[in-house]
């Protein structure tokens, strides 16, 4: 049953990565492109967690910790430039 | 001890399940709603919550195992239930900053998109792109 549950929420995340992929690419103003890339990285944190679940092992979550890190980092650098035109004043 | 392992089995298909089902419809929000400010709901709330459920799903998985609980998964869903407020509040005030277009429908009317004289909503936008050569 796991197995089962398993192959169907990864099917289902690679298609929300794919609708996110979409609006990076159509996504007309640039907070939308933002947006799509943040909820891009979220979705892959959750892919990342469910590889480690079907290897049975943890070593990949340290990657995951440090993708949702970069993630939150360069979402608020990429805003604050488009703010106040600098990043650090 | 078989019957708690074949519980446990559901719960954590359950947890699964249910996540990746969230972030699909937050995904879906972000693909189909028609303006930024519609578009902003769907990943802030909806994804969280879908990822939320599947760190929790593998912390019950690694919890069943020979090694134990650890806190890595722990930390990363603290780490997103802070962040991902903060991230959209910052969105939007960039959103409202460049005073994107707006569907007649949405709600609010915030003083940042009012005060100019050039506000202007996404049929006025569209319908003036489509009077340039």
């Amino acid at each position: 049953m796991l197995d089962f549950a398993l192959k169907i929420s990864v099917a289902l995340f690679a298609v929300a990565v794919v609708l996110n992929l979409y609006r990076v690419a159509v996504g007309p103003s640039l907070p939308d492109r933002i947006l799509a890339l943040d909820t891009m990285y979220v979705n892959s944190i959750a892919l990342i967690v469910l590889f480690g679940i079907w290897l049975g092992h943890r070593t990949y979550f340290e990657a995951a910790l440090l993708i949702a890190m970069l993630g939150f980092v360069s979402t608020v650098a990429v805003c604050k430039y488009l703010l106040r035109g600098d990043i650090i004043e | 001890m078989i019957a708690l392992y074949t519980l446990m089995e559901g719960v954590i298909a359950f947890f699964l399940i249910a996540g990746s089902i969230f972030a699909l419809i937050g995904s879906l929000g972000l693909a189909r709603m028609k303006d930024f400010y519609m578009r902003l709901h769907g990943p802030s709330k909806i994804s969280t919550l879908g990822v939320g459920c599947v760190l929790l799903a593998s912390i019950a998985y690694f919890s069943l195992l020979a090694s134990g609980p650890s806190l890595q998964e722990l930390l990363i869903t603290i780490f997103l239930f802070i962040t991902a407020p903060v991230s959209a509040h910052l969105l939007s005030k960039s959103a409202l900053h460049q005073k994107l277009a707006y569907d007649s429908r949405t709600r609010g009317n915030p003083e940042e998109l009012q005060d100019d004289d050039d506000e202007r909503t996404l049929e006025e936008a569209s319908q003036g792109s489509s009077k340039l050569p």
